[in-house]
C-alpha cells in the first residue's frame, strides 16, 4: 500500500476553515483552542472543524491512535517534531543574514538537524511494533527515502564537516583598536582563579551579574572579520564547506512535511487528554453506529471543564448514560448548579469528538455517528434584535427544526426560561412532539417536569445532592424520575467545624 | 564563610514568610509591644527580630544554641554591639559612594566591584582585629566557631592575594579571549585568559611567532569601535561576573552576620528594660514536642509589663502532662493576661529566647494559634458567630498535631447551649488530634463538662478573688464555677461613681 496521508486513508477531503456552529455552546471552541494553542504553526484547527463522515475513515484514525499509545512511538514523533521545527526556522533565518561565512554555518546546522530528524524516526519506527495502516505505510515510506543514496551521501558529508569545525580553536587579543587573531595556544582561565580567591565568602545561590550580550542575533561586521581571519587560519575546512553549500540546495522531501504536519493532529488532542488521564479519568475509543441511536456512554464527563477543574486541582464528577430500544432524549431537571448544562454539553462534546475519529471521556461507549450537532443555550438579549427574547428563542429553535434530519442530534439547554410557567410547558411540549416525531437524538435541560410523561422516547435524568448534606451538589446526574427538594444551611457545617468534619481536617 | 549565629549549620532564611495566622498573633499576644520594646525604634532591627520570633524553631538543639549565644551577649554587651557595627557601616558606605554595580556592561561592573570588594576588604580587616583580641570572652558554640573562623580564614597572606588580583584586573595591557566555533560559525566560549608575562625583547625576537592576522577598527567607524567593546564585554563578562558574585558574597556575609546579630541585639535591649523593672528572665528549658509539659513560676505578661511601664503580677501553672487548659473566673481577673503570658512564653522560646518568669519549661509545639473574641464585624457582612467560625475554619486550615491554641472567650457570639456545643465538639476534636487548648471561657455548660469528664490530662484554673471582692489577678487550679463575678465589676464601677 502506498502511503497518502495520516490522517485520511483515501484522498483528502476539502477542509472547513469556519468553527462549526455548535461549538461555542459546547464549549469545543475551548477545548480546540487550548489543543491547539502550542502547535499554532501547523495550522490545525481545519482538522479539528471537519468531521468525518464514515465508520472507516473514523476507524483508520482509531488505529493510527492506537499505535501513538505506545510513549515510545510518541517519544519519537515529539523528537521528530521538533527538529523539523528548527528546521524551518532555521530556513527562515538564514535568508536575513548578510555574511556568506555565517550563512554557510547556519546551512550546515539545518541539514544536520533535517538528517538527524528523519533518520531517527526511522529508526525508532523500525523498531516499533505499529499495528495501524496508516503508520505502517509511512514507515515502509520512510525506510526507503532512508536507505537512498541521496540521503546517505547527504549524511556524511554533514558529519565530516561538523567535526572538522569543531576542532577550530583560536585567541583574540583586543587592546585599543586594534584585534589580533591567532590558534589558541593554551592560556589558563583567569575568571576561574578570581571565582577562586573569593571562593570562601560563597553564600547561597549568587546574583549572575552576566550581562546578555546579544549573543543569539547574528554577527556584526567584526565578528565577521574575526571569522574571516579564522578561516585563513583553517584554508582546507572553509573551502569543503563552501563546495557543500553550493551543491545542497534543496534537500527536504514534501511528504515527509505534510506527515510532520498532519501527525500533529493525534499529539496535540493525546497531549491535551494525558492530564487528564492521569488523574484517573478514562478515555475511550467509542463503538461507532451509524444506525442504531442506542448510545452509551459510562464515566464520561465535560471535556473542558475537567480540564479546567483539572487545573485548578479539584476534582471532576463523572456521569454515566444510556439509551435503549425506543429511547431518544435526555430530559435533565434538579437544583441548580448540579451539573445539568455539563452533563448537556458533555453529550454534545462526546459525539462531536466521535465523528473526529478520537478518544472520547468514558471508560466505554457507543455513539452515533451524526449528521449534525444542534444546539440552542441561552442568549443575551439582543439590543439590536427587534424580535422579544420569547420570538428570537422560537426563531432560532425553527431553524434547528428545519434543519433537523432524524440523524441529528439537538441539544437544548433551559429553553423559554423569560416566558410565564404555562407558556413555558405549551411552546416546549410542541417543540418536544415535533423532536419526538422526528425521532432525532436529544438531550433537553429544563425545570419542567411536564415533559417527562409526554412519551416513552424520553427518559428523565436529574442532578443531585447529598442526603445528609442538602447544601451539596454531587454533580451526579442519575437516571430517575425527577423530584424537588429544598435545601437548608447549618452555619457551623457550612465551616466544616463541627467534630467529625473539623477531626477529618486536621492531619493525624 | 558564614556567620551561623542563629543555626548551627544554616544561614538564617531571611526571606521566610511569616506563618498565615501572624496577624492575629500580633494583634492577640500584643507582640508589637514586645517588638517595639526590643527594636527600640530601629526599624532593622525591628525587621529581623519579628522574623525570628515569629518564625520560631521546633528544633531543641538550635533552641540551646541560641540561648548560649544570649547569655555569652548578655555577658559582652559592648563587644558583640562593636561588632554589630561593622556590617552597619558597610552598608552605610554602599549606599554614599557606590553605584557602579548596577551598569548594564560588564566593564562598569567590574570597575565597581573592584571599589567595592577595596571598601569590604577594610572592614574584614577590622573584624580580624576584633577577633583576635576579644575571642577568648567568649563561651558559647556558636560565638567560638565564629571567632575561629574569622581567623583561619582571613590570614595576612590571604589579604595579600587578594590585592594582587585587584590591580591586575584593571586590564592595562589588553584583553586576551580565547574562542571557538559555534552553531552558524559564530564565535562562542569566550573564555578571559590570564595574558603572559612579558618575556625580554632578545627572547622575543628570536622565539617563533605563531601565524596570526590583525586588523583595525577605523577610528570614525563608531559602529565597529561598538562592537568591538562589545567583544571585551563579553571576554570580561564572566570575570565581572565572577568579581561580582565575589562581593555578593562578602556583601551577603554581611547582611547575614547583620541579621543574625540584629536578633541578638534585640534580646540585649529587652533585657536591659526588664532589669530597669526588676522583672525576671529566665532561660527555658525546653521539652520535646509529643511530651506534654507547660510549667512556670512568676510568669507573668512581659507585653502589660512593659506597656504599664511597672513590675506585674506572675502565675504558678504547674500544667505537665495536661493537654486541656480551662481558665475560668471573674472578670478583670487576670485571665486575658495569663493566657497571653502562656502565648508570649511559648513563642519566645520558640525563638531561643529567655522568657518572662522565674522558671519555665514547656514542650515545644508545632505552632501557636489564638482564637479570640473581636468586635462586631463593622462591614456588617457576616454575624459575629460567622465571623468567630470563618477565622476557626482558617486555623482549621494551618494547625497541625502538636499545635498549642489559645481561645479566649470563644464561640460566645450565640446562646450559652449552642455556644458551648460548638466549643465541645472543636476542643474534642482539636484534643483528640494532640492539639494543647487553653481556653478562657464565660461558659460554664462547656467549662463543666470536661471537668465532669475527671480527665488526667486537663488543668482547671480559675481568676480568683479574695473575699470582699478585691481582685488579687492571680490564677489558682479549681473547679468552674457558674457566676464569673460580673456583679463585682458592676458594683465596683457604679460604687466608684456615686
Amino acid at each position: 500500500m502506498t502511503f497518502h496521508s495520516i490522517l485520511f486513508e483515501t484522498g483528502t477531503p476539502d477542509l472547513n476553515v469556519d468553527e462549526p456552529a455548535c461549538f461555542a455552546d459546547l464549549n469545543l471552541d475551548q477545548v480546540v483552542n487550548r489543543i491547539t494553542a502550542a502547535k499554532q504553526e501547523y495550522n490545525l484547527k481545519p482538522f479539528f472543524y471537519t468531521p468525518l463522515r464514515s465508520a472507516a475513515a473514523i476507524e483508520y484514525r482509531h488505529a493510527v491512535l492506537r499505535d501513538l499509545e505506545n510513549p515510545a512511538l510518541t517519544a519519537a514523533i515529539e523528537s521528530f517534531a521538533e527538529k523539523m521545527a528548527s528546521v524551518r526556522r532555521y530556513l527562515d533565518m538564514i535568508k536575513k543574514l548578510h555574511f556568506r561565512l555565517h550563512q554557510q554555518g547556519w546551512f550546515l546546522k539545518m541539514v544536520d538537524v533535517y538528517c538527524a530528524a528523519v533518520a531517527n524516526l526511522a529508526q525508532a519506527l523500525e523498531q516499533l511494533q505499529l499495528e495501524s495502516s496508516g503508520l505502517t505505510a509511512f514507515r515502509a515510506y520512510l525506510a526507503a527515502y532512508v536507505r537512498s543514496e541521496g540521503f546517505t551521501t547527504l549524511q556524511a558529508e554533514v558529519q565530516q564537516l561538523k567535526a572538522a569545525l569543531s576542532s577550530v580553536k583560536y585567541s583574540v587579543v583586543i587592546k585599543s583598536n586594534a584585534v589580533q587573531v591567532q590558534k589558541y595556544a593554551g592560556e589558563p582561565d583567569y575568571s576561574i582563579e578570581v571565582l577562586d580567591t573569593f571562593e570562601k565568602f560563597k553564600q547561597g545561590a549568587p546574583k549572575d551579574y552576566r550581562v546578555k550580550l546579544n549573543e543569539a542575533s547574528g554577527m556584526n561586521h567584526v565578528e565577521a572579520q574575526i571569522l574571516s581571519c579564522v578561516a585563513k587560519l583553517y584554508p582546507e575546512i572553509f573551502a569543503s564547506l563552501n563546495h557543500f553549500c553550493t551543491r545542497r540546495g534543496s534537500f527536504l522531501d514534501e511528504t515527509i512535511r505534510t506527515f510532520d504536519r498532519e501527525i500533529q493532529f493525534y499529539v496535540a488532542y493525546m497531549a491535551y487528554i494525558a492530564d487528564l488521564k492521569q488523574l484517573g479519568l478514562a478515555f475511550c475509543y467509542p463503538e461507532i453506529s451509524v444506525e442504531d441511536k442506542a448510545v452509551f456512554d459510562m464515566q464520561g464527563f465535560d471535556l473542558a471543564l475537567a480540564h479546567k477543574r483539572a487545573a485548578e486541582g479539584e476534582t471532576v464528577v463523572c456521569n454515566d448514560f444510556y439509551l435503549q430500544d425506543q429511547e431518544r432524549i435526555f430530559i435533565v431537571s434538579g437544583p441548580n448548579q448540579g451539573g445539568k448544562t455539563t452533563f448537556a454539553r458533555a453529550f454534545g462534546q462526546m459525539h462531536y469528538l466521535a465523528s473526529l475519529g478520537c478518544p472520547v471521556p468514558g471508560a466505554q461507549a457507543r455513539l452515533f455517528l451524526c449528521d449534525s450537532i444542534f444546539t440552542h443555550f441561552e442568549k443575551e438579549e439582543n439590543i439590536k434584535n427587534l424580535r422579544g427574547k420569547l420570538q428570537d428563542d422560537l426563531v432560532r429553535i425553527a431553524e434547528i427544526l428545519d434543519h433537523a434530519t432524524p440523524n441529528s442530534l439537538i441539544i437544548m439547554n433551559e429553553i423559554f426560561t423569560s416566558t410565564t410557567l404555562k407558556d413555558a410547558v405549551f411552546l416546549s411540549q410542541k417543540i418536544m412532539e415535533r423532536i419526538i416525531q422526528l425521532d432525532a437524538l436529544c438531550v433537553c435541560v429544563t425545570f419542567l417536569d411536564e415533559l417527562i410523561s409526554m412519551s416513552d422516547k424520553i427518559v428523565s435524568m436529574v442532578s443531585t445532592v447529598y442526603p445528609e448534606d442538602p447544601t451539596r451538589r454531587t454533580f451526579k446526574i442519575l437516571r430517575r424520575p425527577a423530584d424537588g427538594l429544598a435545601y437548608a444551611l447549618s452555619i457551623a457545617e457550612k465551616y466544616r467545624l463541627t467534630y467529625a468534619s473539623l477531626k477529618e481536617r486536621i492531619p493525624a | 564563610m558564614k556567620a551561623f549565629l542563629l543555626h548551627k549549620e544554616q544561614d538564617f532564611n531571611l526571606e521566610q514568610p511569616l506563618p498565615p495566622n501572624e496577624p492575629a498573633l500580633r494583634q492577640d499576644l500584643e507582640l508589637d509591644t514586645l517588638f517595639q520594646a526590643m527594636a527600640q525604634n530601629d526599624k532593622y532591627i525591628r525587621k529581623i527580630v519579628e522574623k525570628v520570633v515569629l518564625c520560631g524553631t521546633q528544633d531543641i538543639e538550635t533552641i540551646r544554641y541560641r540561648q548560649a549565644i544570649l547569655k555569652d551577649c548578655i555577658k559582652n554587651p559592648a563587644i558583640v554591639r562593636q561588632i554589630y557595627q561593622i556590617p552597619i557601616e558597610s552598608v552605610e558606605s554602599q549606599q554614599r559612594h557606590w553605584m557602579g554595580i548596577f551598569s548594564n556592561y560588564p566593564t562598569g561592573i567590574l570597575a565597581g566591584a573592584v571599589d567595592l570588594m577595596e571598601l569590604f576588604v577594610s572592614l574584614l580587616h577590622r573584624l580580624k582585629k576584633i577577633a583576635d583580641e576579644h575571642a577568648s570572652a567568649f563561651e558559647s558554640e556558636g560565638f567560638q566557631r565564629f571567632f575561629a573562623m574569622i581567623r583561619k580564614e582571613l590570614d595576612d597572606a590571604y589579604f595579600a592575594r587578594v590585592e594582587e588580583h585587584l590591580a591586575r584586573l584593571k586590564f592595562e595591557d589588553g584583553v586576551l579571549l580565547s574562542a571557538d566555533l559555534g552553531d552558524g560559525n559564530e564565535g562562542r566560549n569566550y573564555v578571559l585568559r590570564k595574558s603572559p608575562e612579558k618575556q625580554p625583547w632578545l627572547k622575543r625576537i628570536f622565539s617563533q611567532h605563531p601565524a596570526s592576522y590583525t586588523f583595525y577598527i577605523h577610528p570614525r567607524d563608531d559602529a565597529g569601535g561598538r562592537a568591538l567593546e562589545d567583544l571585551r564585554n563579553r571576554g570580561i563578562n564572566l570575570v565581572a561576573n565572577a568579581l561580582g558574585q565575589s562581593t555578593d558574597h562578602v556583601d551577603s556575609f554581611f547582611k547575614l552576620l547583620r541579621a543574625e546579630l540584629a536578633f541578638y541585639i534585640g534580646c540585649l535591649n529587652l533585657s536591659e528594660q526588664l532589669a530597669q523593672l526588676d522583672e525576671p528572665i529566665a532561660f527555658p528549658d525546653p521539652a520535646g514536642m509529643d511530651e506534654r509539659r507547660f510549667t512556670a513560676a512568676g510568669l507573668y505578661d512581659v507585653c502589660l509589663a512593659l506597656t504599664m511601664n511597672q513590675k506585674v503580677v506572675g502565675n504558678e501553672i504547674n500544667g505537665d502532662g495536661k493537654e486541656l487548659f480551662i481558665i475560668t473566673g471573674a472578670n478583670q481577673g487576670g485571665k486575658s493576661t495569663a493566657l497571653r503570658s502562656v502565648g508570649l512564653a511559648q513563642l519566645m522560646m520558640q525563638a531561643g529566647m529567655f522568657v518572662p518568669a522565674q522558671t519555665f519549661s514547656a514542650n515545644l509545639c508545632s505552632g501557636i494559634f489564638t482564637h479570640y473574641k473581636r468586635k462586631e464585624d463593622a462591614s456588617m457582612k457576616s454575624g459575629k458567630l460567622d465571623e468567630e467560625l470563618k477565622r476557626m475554619s482558617e486555623i482549621a486550615d494551618l494547625i497541625t498535631p502538636n499545635a498549642v491554641i489559645l481561645f479566649n472567650e470563644s464561640f460566645a457570639a450565640t446562646n450559652e447551649r449552642e455556644g458551648s456545643e460548638i466549643a465541645r465538639q472543636i476542643t474534642r476534636a482539636l484534643l483528640e488530634r494532640r492539639v494543647k487548648v487553653f481556653f478562657v471561657t464565660h461558659q460554664y455548660d462547656f467549662a463543666h463538662s470536661f471537668y465532669a469528664q475527671k480527665r488526667k490530662t486537663a488543668l482547671f484554673l480559675r481568676a480568683g478573688r479574695q473575699t470582699g471582692g478585691t481582685r488579687n489577678f492571680k490564677l489558682s487550679e479549681g473547679e468552674p464555677l457558674q457566676t464569673s463575678y460580673g456583679e463585682d465589676l458592676y458594683q465596683k464601677v457604679f460604687q466608684t461613681k456615686s
